[in-house]
């Protein structure tokens, strides 16, 4: 774990010239329940590993809001959970929207909810991507390979 | 001759008659006045005749006494009937006994008898007409008072007739009336005790629809309850399968190349994954567990409940339930719970119940409140921050749980009436009225417990159950 949170911390003093140099994305992973970062790490862990993915949670809107807004830039993109308690995912993605309009980051949507309301929404708000419970790991990397970085 | 007696006799007999009213009465006895009247009369024209020949005297005056005794008798008849004929009878019989008397002593007598009594004799007989008359007038006159007084009397006996009857009338009437009020009373206490015996079997499935109405509300938040600890169990079953993967490759290589590190890491974080699954299967089978347990009918056993455990769960459940009714809707709730409670004996499946609809009912008071805080329009409208909070406390008597919310609250006028059976504040067909004054049921007589309210209108509102340390 140590050597986890030094790997983190090196990639936050890293000067843009240099990490430029390698194609990273950066992703900021807002949900409330906390078993969601083992998961994601474990299925991330090749490409953490590798230096192609960087991940960050965030356990609440609030605290996700915090996060990219201190560091804009960090944040490609946000896995966030529609249905969490208090600002909800589409409350956040509306803030991201109004945030940085000129350097938009890639917004996925995810939801336990998959009913079409929510997805018109989502997509109304400015969302790239539509994504229901469970989980699809295998498609959200092939979309996250293509994204235009 | 006597003509003034034939006078007085014919005038008697044709009196007698309307004194009598024989007429109607007497009919047969008024044919025979009327006959002896007509009698006397040819008596005395045939008197005049002979007695201008000269030939003999006729006994006339004799006839007429006869006469005169016969319409005492007719009078003496009626009076035992009629009692104004006693002062007729009063009148008739001296006159007839002191005529007849001295007509009998001046004929058949001695003149020698008769003379030297002659005035006496001749100024009775004078009393006698003076007599007659002036007690013909009396009873004339008492007779015309005695049938003033019989009519009266009639009138009277009439009228009582009258009223005895319209009172029977009226008697008859009143107990046709009361028996048709017994019978519509009876009518009536069937009808109600049906009434009755239908409105218990309707309350008895207005409860259970109640349960099945919190349970309905529940089914969407049982579901996304589920669903989650499933993903997790999925998804870190599949994720493991990796690691196996990967440890097994790690393990094919030559022992030189191998990474020793990394094979504790796949190893540690394949033993995390398992607690893990376990940990959310064991989460979904709880939900499961209590959803049964919700819709069970209660068996009223009191056991020994982990307090805090039930309000999270229930709070969750209910959030989730309205979430999934309103995608627009979203509300902060957190727990604030004395770690230090101890477990205690209640009817788990009821205070299940009262804290559910304790919940809904706060959810819903936030989302009304939101709803009406947007439509303000203002900034502080949109500040709003709807916030949902279970409380619990040991307190030394006893174990309070307080759910407390931001929404609308209520008004004095409200609160008066919120424990009252199918008072709802919701729209009609969204509330079923019952869920609060259910729930001050299972709180008060079911747990021995109290159930208060604080509210204040546009404020918010904060429900208490307090249970008794048993």
């Amino acid at each position: 774990m140590s050597n986890k949170v030094i790997e983190q911390r090196d990639y936050r003093l890293l000067t843009d010239d240099y990490r430029l140099s390698f194609p990273m994305t950066h992703i900021l992973v807002v949900d409330d329940e906390p078993d969601v970062q083992p998961l994601f790490e474990q299925r991330f862990r090749r490409e953490t590993r590798s230096g192609t993915v960087h991940l960050t949670f965030a356990s609440s809107g609030e605290e996700a809001l915090q996060i990219f807004n201190a560091r804009p830039h960090e944040a490609v993109l946000i896995l966030s959970d529609i249905n969490m308690p208090g600002m909800s995912g589409l409350e956040l993605l509306r803030h991201i929207r109004t945030v940085t309009p000129d350097r938009p980051p890639v917004v996925m949507m995810i939801t336990a909810y998959g009913d079409a309301e929510s997805h018109q929404q989502a997509m109304d708000l400015g969302a790239d991507d539509f994504l229901a419970k469970p989980l699809d790991f295998n498609s959200l990397k092939e979309k996250l390979a293509n994204l235009p970085v | 001759m006597n003509v003034p007696v034939l006078v007085v006799t014919i005038f008697f007999l044709l009196q007698t008659r309307n004194f009598l009213n024989t007429k109607e009465k007497m009919p047969v006895w008024d044919k025979r006045l009327i006959g002896a009247a007509v009698i006397l009369a040819s008596l005395f024209v045939i008197d005049k005749i002979l007695d201008t020949n000269g030939a003999y005297e006729l006994k006339a005056t004799w006839v007429c006494y006869v006469a005169l005794a016969f319409n005492v008798l007719v009078v003496y008849i009626a009076s035992k009937r009629y009692p104004p004929a006693r002062a007729l009878l009063l009148s008739l019989i001296p006159f007839l006994v002191v005529l007849a008397l001295t007509s009998f002593v001046r004929t058949f007598l001695p003149t020698s008898l008769y003379n030297p009594y002659k005035d006496v004799f001749e100024t009775s007989v004078g009393f006698a007409y003076v007599w007659v008359f002036s007690l013909f007038g009396y009873a004339a006159r008492q007779r015309k008072s005695y049938s003033k007084e019989h009519q009266a009397r009639i009138d009277r006996e009439e009228a009582e007739r009258r009223e005895r009857q319209m009172l029977e009338g009226l008697v008859q009437e009143r107990t046709q009336e009361l028996t048709q009020q017994k019978a519509e009373i009876t009518r009536q206490k069937e009808e109600l005790e049906l009434a009755l015996s239908e409105l218990r079997a309707t309350q008895d499935q207005l409860v259970q629809r109640e349960k099945l109405a919190s349970l309905g509300e529940l089914t969407a938040g049982i579901a996304h309850e589920i669903q989650n600890p499933l993903n997790f169990v999925n998804n870190f079953s599949e994720v493991s399968v990796d690691l196996v993967a990967e440890l097994l490759e790690e393990r094919q290589r030559p022992a030189d190349e191998r990474d020793a590190g990394l094979e504790d890491e796949l190893l540690s974080d394949l033993s995390q994954n398992l607690t893990k699954i376990s940990h959310h299967g064991q989460r979904a089978s709880g939900i499961v567990r209590n959803m049964l347990q919700h819709s069970r009918t209660s068996t009223g056993q009191r056991e020994p409940t982990d307090l805090n455990a039930l309000a999270d769960e229930y709070l969750r459940l209910s959030y989730h339930g309205l979430r999934a009714k309103d995608k627009s809707f979203n509300a902060s709730f957190r727990t604030e719970l004395d770690e230090t409670l101890p477990p205690v004996k209640v009817v788990s499946q009821d205070i299940g119940r009262v804290l559910l609809n304790l919940f809904n009912n706060a959810f819903y008071a936030v989302q009304q409140r939101q709803i009406s805080e947007r439509q303000s329009g203002t900034l502080k409208g949109f500040a709003y921050q709807p916030t949902v909070v279970v409380v619990t406390i040991q307190t030394p008597v006893g174990v309070e749980i307080q759910v407390r919310d931001n929404g609308t609250g209520m008004s004095e006028e409200v609160q008066q009436k919120i424990f009252q059976p199918f008072f709802t504040t919701k729209p009609s067909g969204s509330g079923t009225g019952l869920g609060l004054s259910l729930s001050y049921e299972i709180i008060t007589k079911g747990h021995g417990g109290t159930l208060l309210l604080d509210s204040k209108d546009g404020v918010g509102t904060t429900f208490t159950i307090l249970l008794p340390a048993t």
